[in-house]
């Protein structure tokens, strides 16, 4: 028999009983759609994610002293005041994939302008620091090179540092805050970043030369990170590799010894928060994907119901010329066409509860085609490998038993 | 001369239940020739159904020879076989076999749906036609469940014979009818065998068999008679012969 009319054939013998074959759909429905909304969920998020980090710089390396750690635990004390301002030299000299490059030291205290007063960190960073993490300056100017060297006592701050101390309005540019009882004049104010991923308020922040900040403040010559940017996102990797190779050297490390730094770039950053988020699709997806199994039983069910409702059918069928392969054939494509039937509801119902979900409970969502089309292909393979056996249940019947069953 | 339709000899069917045999056919041999209207008669459990099954190709016999339009049956494969049943034979049963809420023009289709060399515009026009002979041109989109028992039949029949087969099998047609929508099927068949169908009707009743040219009258699964019909009724004529109260 012509597709089409195999087709058509089936669709009619579906609209018979309008009723029950939607009800057969219904789980391959909820499936669907909880498929697509799990997915867009977990889709959501993760773009999300990989939009925040990526707004920090998605070229950055942050090289850590101390060997990677793992669950936030940072394992020995000493290895952590392992960069020091000879590592930082060996990396601008020698390295050839990066663009900039930043030491970071930073203490925390409370920042005093007046009589306001508010606890806060400071930052000391290169000069190039503004341009690795993507930061704009608002009104003013970053420090230079030579600030760096003479450790001059000048600071960029943030938004919330700007609301603060300066609530009444006054212009910061030009006026001098404490910081730890030293004064620093402002020369400049950062663009607003808001909050990131983590929770932490990326304005609540003030820049200063890193040598006045180990001189005046913490009296150290041991570097807290060094952040660097990669002359493009591709290369990060590359990069990655490359500054590890000039710190071994610097570090004097044997080839077994293990790395008592750890670089690491913000891609790497992003599939530890992905993978997390990457776990939690697939137990969502698994769970949707019982209900895609519990449905593709329901059809199989049903399927057998009709096989038997309709035996003498199926005699008739094979009595006027009907193949075997002919009735597997009908039977199986009225099971697909209940399965894909059901998924295109799916698709639908899942689209619509996934913008319920962002417009009322503003969740970042994303519906990939992806999931669509993954959907649909297992809504077909459903429909196939549970209308199998009723189909041959079918084709197998021996006409003249049929004919006669009542 | 005219062309065998169906040739069987010494065919033989046994059905193995459990440890025993049972012998439905003991060894039948007869043929057919094109245009002939065979009754094939016998008690319940003579064995009619089960040679009716092997004439249209439903069933092989256990043993036996049989040629339908000069092809021989043994050993063709299943989907051989299908395709036999499509283009070379028409079956009619007691109890119609319509598919449910589906038209009478769409049950008449049937046949041809299985055919693939059958346009959908020849199917349309075949079964239309088809419809048209058995007198149901006005009852084309009516479902079984708004037809009368004898309109059902003819429906039935139409769809046996869209398809042109060279033989049409009936198998007790007019078992679920009246009298008189018995003679009015029966009017129909001979109408079918006069424009040269060839038919094979399996019936207990001895009246039904008067309108066909000849009887066969099978008895455990023997052949005890298989005489022409001398005096054959005109199923028209008998119509009109009925008393009227059968009406009312
Ligand atoms: N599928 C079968 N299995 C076992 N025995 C059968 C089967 N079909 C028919 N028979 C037996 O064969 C004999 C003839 O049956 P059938 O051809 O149906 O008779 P009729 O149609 O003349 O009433 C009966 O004894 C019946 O029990
Ligand atoms: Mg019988």
């Amino acid at each position: 028999m012509k597709t089409i009319n195999l087709i058509k054939i089936a669709w009619k013998a579906l609209q018979r009983n309008k009723t029950r074959a939607f009800l057969t759909m219904l789980g391959i429905i909820i499936g669907v759609a909880s498929v697509i909304a799990m997915m867009a969920i977990g889709e959501g998020s993760k773009q999300s994610i990989r939009n925040q980090i990526s707004s920090m710089g998605s070229n950055m390396l942050s090289i850590m002293p101390g060997s990677d750690f793992r669950g936030g635990v940072r394992r020995d004390n000493s290895e952590s005041q392992s960069l020091t301002l000879t590592d930082l030299k060996a990396l601008q000299t020698k390295s050839t994939t990066i663009s900039y490059i930043s030491p970071q030291v930073n203490g925390g205290g409370q920042a005093i302008f007046g009589s306001n007063n508010w606890p806060t960190s400071i930052y000391g960073v290169g000069e190039n620091y503004t341009a690795i993490r993507k930061l704009e300056i608002a009104s003013g100017v970053m420090f230079t090179e030579n600030d760096i060297k003479m450790a001059a006592k000048v600071a960029v701050i943030g938004q919330t540092i700007v609301e603060n101390l300066f609530g009444d309005g006054t212009d910061p540019v030009g006026q001098t805050i404490r910081f730890d009882r030293i004064p620093f004049k402002i020369i400049g104010v950062l663009k607003e970043k808001g909050t990131n991923t983590f929770g932490q308020d990326q304005d609540d922040i003030i820049l200063a030369p890193y040598t006045t900040v180990q001189k005046r403040i913490l009296a150290s010559e041991h570097l807290r990170s060094i952040v660097a940017s990669a002359k493009s996102e591709e290369i990060a990797d590359e990069a990655v590799e490359e500054l590890s190779d000039i710190l071994r050297v610097s570090h004097n490390l044997k080839a077994d010894d293990e790395d008592d730094f750890h670089v690491r770039s913000q891609q790497e950053l992003i599939s530890t928060f992905s993978s997390t988020t990457a776990i939690l699709t697939v137990l969502l997806v698994a769970i949707a994907s019982i209900s895609l199994v519990v449905g593709g039983i329901g059809i199989m069910n049903i399927m057998y119901v009709s096989v038997t409702e309709r035996t003498r059918e199926i005699g008739l069928r094979m009595a006027i010329g009907g193949r075997g392969v002919d009735i597997l054939m009908q039977f199986l494509v009225e099971a697909i066409l209940i399965s894909v039937t059901g998924g295109l509801i799916g698709v639908l119902l899942g689209i619509g509860s996934t913008l319920g979900v962002s417009t009322y409970l503003r969740w970042p969502t994303s519906v990939t085609s992806e999931s669509i089309i993954i959907s649909f292909l297992v809504c077909a393979i459903t429909g196939i490998f549970f209308g199998w056996y009723p189909a041959r249940k079918a084709a197998g019947l021996d006409p003249i038993v049929a004919l006669r069953y009542e | 001369m005219d062309k065998t339709i169906i040739k069987i000899e010494e065919i033989k069917r046994e059905f193995l239940i459990g440890n025993e045999t049972v012998r439905a056919l003991k060894g039948i041999s007869f043929s057919v020739t094109q245009g002939e209207f065979v009754t094939i008669m016998g008690t319940s459990g003579s064995g009619k159904s089960t040679l009716l099954n092997i004439l249209g190709c439903l069933d092989q016999p256990t043993s036996g020879i049989y040629e339908l339009d000069q092809v021989a049956v043994k050993n063709l494969s299943k989907n051989a076989l299908a395709k036999l049943r499509n283009e070379k034979i028409g079956f009619i049963f007691q109890s119609y076999n319509l598919l449910p809420r589906t038209t009478a023009i769409e049950n008449v289709e049937l046949p041809l749906y299985y055919n693939k060399t059958v346009s959908s515009k020849e199917r349309k026009e075949r079964a239309e036609n088809a419809l048209n002979l058995v007198g149901l041109a006005d009852r084309m989109d009516h479902t079984p469940s708004q037809l009368s028992g004898g309109q059902q039949q003819r429906v039935a029949i139409a769809r046996a014979i869209v398809n042109d087969p060279v033989v049409i099998l009936a198998d007790e047609a007019t078992g679920n009818l009246d009298t008189r929508t018995s003679y009015e099927i029966m009017a129909l068949f001979q109408d079918l065998n006069n424009r040269g169908k060839t038919i094979a009707f399996v019936t207990h009743e001895p009246d039904i068999a008067l309108f066909s040219n000849r009887t066969i009258v099978l008895r455990d699964g023997h052949i005890i008679k298989d005489n022409p019909v001398d005096n054959i009724n005109i199923a028209a004529e008998a119509l009109q012969k009925l008393p009227l109260e059968e009406e009312l």
